[in-house]
């Protein structure tokens, strides 16, 4: 008799009880701005992105056929947008490999305290305010034929002609060093830090030497953080534009994705296209961090299991 | 998702007293004769080569900027300062210098305002679905912009919001408003949560616990997350590049207009002019940068703990 | 006296739970606590008892059950809005802000007039004896005098109700007595009604007017400090008061010898007990006895009520007055007792309890016996 009086305040109870149970209240809201945010200028354009690669141009589909397909047959046909995959790696890869083993000795030497550390540091930085466009401004007059490095190449008898060292291959590959060198350098030695020294002074005391020190406790206790910023890395060489354009060869050796993506975008004003050529960009990088990432957990497996 | 932690997770593990400055502590005084070793010294001299070459290009560019006529010689025949005045009137400098404060400021205020919220929330809180809305604010700084960056233009031009300055503010707050969710959240970490608590046990309402309490607590965060953001809105170049106009364009794609611009681009010595303006302006804010943050959060996140 | 407690006559506590996606942190907790009680919860980490009391501070929503304040719901007030005053186990100072406006804080959140707020919060800091510290910042003061602070700002605001979590754990011993004694002077003199969560059971003792032991997120037992630690109603409230000797059995006489006593079977040794709770011949009982109810037989005395226990001294601690000793007996079962006289590591001796001293459980910690104890606080109420 008193269960009708008493179910409406029960039921609203209940509800406030469930939804407490999962977290859910009234601070929610907070999220709103972000979550808003994110749909508008994240989701909703990304989506349509997606959408837009299944429009191709008329141009498209009566080039390459494929009907809705048309933009992705054309990507994969075309040897002059689909090689820019090969083009790209060959430059990303390799950056990022090399931007992250240099960091370990660097990180491992700035580690210790001595005098000037933070200049030291500080300088290190500097690249990333540069920019890319100021470093291609500044490789084009420091690197190129009539620069000081040539000039100094040629002045110490190394060489007798000016190297080719911009507008090349090599010009994007400095591009790239310099740039993403700092950034490896300052994630290696963040992750570096996070590693307790006591650690090392324990490998000591037990008597290994400082290679079996780096070789068994570092470098596995670092393994999952070098993934991590080669991956980051990776990500900042990968989608590498200014400097593919500025200091190096854009119809031939750099002709990068993002250049093919641009291209199609602003000169050819072909939106599907770009679309579709900025999603392979997306995908192809994925696939590269997600192999890293298998790489990694199969490594922090290996690094814990005690196997040594 | 939990297989790519961010290095917030990772460089935050570190809690106590700064770890360098025990290891030094901890190593005997002969110790320091390690940094005389072959190995390290290689690294020395791999260091001074990158450093070599870092102030190759910006020198270079400085002296071209101040030199008349330097071709075939170690340094310009003669000296101007010429090339800023003309840069400045011949790319209308007063308005791109205006538009490029103009943007950056307003991503600040809009990231900040956007994702402090947020980042607070995903501190202190779970929620159903939290690990997607993780994902969520993950992927902006995962994907190549280009990826994102060439669909959401494609609907700025749609919306007809193209080549204005609010639809450069909207893209750059893509990147962003993840970043300073990434910056904020072990800033929010670190004060303990039983502050809050207490403030609401004094009767302080969510409101007032955000303006009383936490917004003085947060002030260093909230101060490094600004200026992080501050100088990679200044730097971007990608997504601005893709939106802006002449009348949006910020001051470092201004100088990628003028690099490229059609004929062979401008007279090297105004690109150059206009180059060192822009690394005057970023240095001021590295500067000012390294005042409050290590140099290490300009990549990763806050390391040191802080007393609270 | 300006500073006293804000009135109310009865807080209930109406079948309180609260589960984390599936998980019951706490249930069914029944409660009245009277104006001007002093109300310990105590039980291990992790049974509840900081769970329950952040629900009755709202910083936890229910998920089960109501909270009223003379017949009023209060569970769903916002905490802020509650006028409840806490002290938490960190403190929980505002870092930024100083002594004096750590504790005028709550006195501004309710807008009262300047001259006011600045009375009352001398007032309170002469109350916790910090008036030289004043102007410092709390990362200034001591342990100690922050935890003062923090009791300084819960009670400047007249609460009708103050919560206190562990407010001594972190602490160092001797300071933990002073501020025992402390806590209990204030809540003596302005009849505070407190409710103090704690994992020591000599803290609750020495405080508390009534406990609640808590385990797995329900209640074990509710009452006053000398009914619990005479007559705990199951092993794991005795464990909590102090039963260090408990041990494992199988109950071979229930009660029947006209004593109302019991006889166990404990490894090869046969004890006799009295049963609390409902025993029946061939149960598994749990058999507790306190270290100071076990005494070491001196040669040729006689054994009392027929319990003896023969060892050998495993381990000797020094506690000033006495000795702590640990014998392993030859079954492999560990006993701790205390003797005024220290006996040699490696000896054999012999132990020996009362019969009445020896409470002999049930094994099984049933859910019954905690909705019993529910029932009972129900009626109490």
């Amino acid at each position: 008799m008193t269960a009708v009086a008493d179910r409406p305040a029960r039921s609203t109870a209940s509800l406030r009880h469930r939804l407490a149970e999962r977290g859910v209240d009234s601070s929610l809201w907070l999220m709103v701005p972000a979550l808003v945010f994110a749909l508008a200028l994240f989701v909703y354009p990304f989506s349509y992105g997606i959408g837009l690669t299944f429009q191709p141009s008329v141009a498209t589909q009566e080039q390459w056929g494929g009907g809705i397909l048309a933009n992705y047959v054309a990507f994969f046909r075309d040897p002059f947008v689909f090689d820019s995959i090969w083009i790209t790696m060959r430059l990303a890869l390799p950056a990022a490999l090399f931007n992250v083993l240099a960091s370990i000795p660097v990180a491992m030497v700035l580690r210790r305290r001595f005098r000037f550390k933070r200049f030291m540091t500080s300088v290190l930085v500097l690249p990333i305010t540069l920019g890319t466009v100021l470093t291609a401004q500044g490789l084009l007059i420091f690197a190129g034929r009539q620069g000081w490095l040539n000039r100094f190449l040629i002045a110490t008898g190394l060489v007798d002609q000016p190297v080719q060292l911009v507008n090349n291959y090599t010009g994007v590959m400095f591009s790239l060093i310099i740039t993403g060198f700092p950034f490896a350098f300052l994630l290696v030695s963040s992750y570096l830090s996070g590693i307790d020294p006591s650690l090392d002074s324990a490998a000591r005391t037990l008597g290994a030497g400082w290679w079996q020190r780096f070789r068994r406790i570092t470098l596995p206790l670092l393994a999952p953080g070098l993934a991590t910023t080669f991956i980051l890395t990776f990500v900042l060489a990968f989608s590498v534009f200014p400097s593919a354009r500025l200091v190096g060869d854009a119809m031939g050796s750099t002709r990068v994705m993002s250049l093919m993506a641009f291209r199609a975008f602003g000169e050819q004003n072909d939106y599907a296209m770009a679309s579709t050529i900025a999603l392979m960009m997306g995908v192809v990088e994925l696939i590269v961090v997600a192999v890293v990432l298998a790489w990694r957990s199969l490594l922090y497996k290996g690094s814990t299991g005690g196997k040594g | 998702m939990s297989a790519l932690e961010t290095p917030t997770t990772m460089s935050d593990a570190p809690q106590g007293s700064p770890p360098r400055a025990r290891a030094a502590a901890g190593r005997p005084p002969g110790e320091r004769s390690l940094a005389a070793s072959p190995s390290t010294w290689f690294v020395w001299a791999g260091m001074a080569a990158f450093l070599v070459f870092l102030l190759g290009i910006i020198v270079a560019v400085v002296v071209d900027s101040f030199g008349r006529q330097w071709f075939d010689t170690w340094l310009p025949l003669e000296w101007t300062t010429e090339w800023y005045a003309s840069s400045w009137d011949r790319f209308d400098l007063t308005h791109v210098v205006g538009v490029t404060v103009g943007v950056a400021l307003a991503v600040v205020v809009l990231s900040v305002l956007i994702g402090v919220p947020a980042a607070y929330l995903l501190a202190r809180r779970n929620f159903p679905g939290k690990r997607l809305v993780n994902v969520l604010f993950l992927l902006p700084i995962l994907m190549p912009p280009i990826t994102f960056g060439i669909p959401l233009a494609t609907v700025m031009y749609s919306f007809g919001l193209g080549r204005s300055v609010i639809a450069v503010i909207l893209v750059n707050l893509v990147p962003s408003v993840p970043f300073v969710i990434l910056t904020m959240t072990p800033f929010i970490e670190q004060i303990n949560p039983a502050i809050e608590s207490a403030a609401r046990m004094c009767g302080a309402g969510m409101r007032q616990v955000f303006t009383r309490i936490l917004a003085p607590l947060l002030v260093p965060g909230i101060l490094a997350a600004s200026i992080l953001v501050l100088v990679r809105t200044v730097g971007m170049f990608e997504l601005t590049f893709l939106v802006s106009g002449p009348q949006s364009d910020t001051l470092v794609v201004a100088i990628y207009r003028a690099m490229t611009s059609a004929g062979g681009g401008e007279a090297r010595q105004l690109v150059s002019a206009m180059a060192v303006m822009y690394t005057a302006t970023m240095l001021v804010m590295l500067v000012a940068a390294l005042r409050f943050v290590n140099p290490t959060q300009l990549v990763a996140q806050v390391k040191e703990a802080r007393d609270d | 006296m300006a500073i006293t407690a804000g009135t109310f006559e009865s807080l209930e506590l109406r079948d309180v739970g609260r589960s984390f996606g599936g998980h019951q942190a706490l249930a069914g907790l029944d409660l009245t606590v009277r104006a001007g009680e002093f109300i310990a919860l105590l039980g291990p980490s992790g049974c509840g008892k900081s769970t329950a009391l952040n629900c009755l501070a709202g910083l936890l929503p229910l998920t089960h059950g109501q909270i009223l304040l003379d017949g009023r719901r209060v569970d769903t007030v916002p905490s802020e809005k509650r006028g409840f005053g806490m002290v938490f186990q960190s403190y929980a100072l505002f870092p930024h802000l100083t002594v004096e406006k750590n504790v005028a804080f709550g006195l501004q959140m309710r807008g009262l007039p300047r001259a006011e707020v600045s009375r009352r919060v001398a007032e309170a800091i002469g109350l916790v004896k910090l008036e030289d510290h004043a102007k410092k910042l709390p990362g200034q003061l001591s342990g100690g005098q922050q935890q003062r602070v923090a009791i300084a700002r819960a009670v400047v605001l007249e609460p009708s109700l103050v919560l206190m979590d562990e407010p001594l754990s972190n602490l160092d011993a001797k300071l933990r007595l002073d501020m025992r004694t402390e806590i209990r002077r204030l809540h003596q003199e302005l009849g505070l009604t407190t409710i103090y969560v704690t994992h020591d059971q000599e803290e609750a003792l020495s405080l508390a007017d009534r406990l609640v032991v808590l385990r797995e997120g329900r209640v074990q037992q509710i009452g006053t400090p000398d009914d619990l630690y005479d007559h705990p109603r199951n092993w794991h409230v005795a464990d909590f008061m102090g039963y260090r000797n408990i041990l494992a059995g199988g109950l071979m006489d229930g009660g029947d010898g006209g004593d109302g006593g019991a006889t166990v079977r404990v490894g090869g040794l046969t004890l006799r007990g009295r049963p609390v709770g409902e025993v029946g011949e061939g149960d598994d009982v749990r058999v507790a006895v306190r270290p100071d109810d076990l005494t070491v037989l001196a040669g040729g005395r006689e054994p009392r009520d027929g319990n003896a226990v023969e060892g050998v001294v495993a381990v000797v601690e020094y506690h000033g007055r006495e000795f702590a000793v640990v014998v392993q007996t030859a079954d492999g079962a560990t006993l701790h007792v205390r003797t005024p006289t220290a006996p040699a590591v490696g000896d054999v001796v012999r132990l020996t309890a009362a019969a009445d001293r020896v409470l002999v459980f049930p094994a099984e910690l049933s859910a019954a016996s905690a909705a019993a104890d529910r029932a009972e606080a129900v009626t109490a109420a």
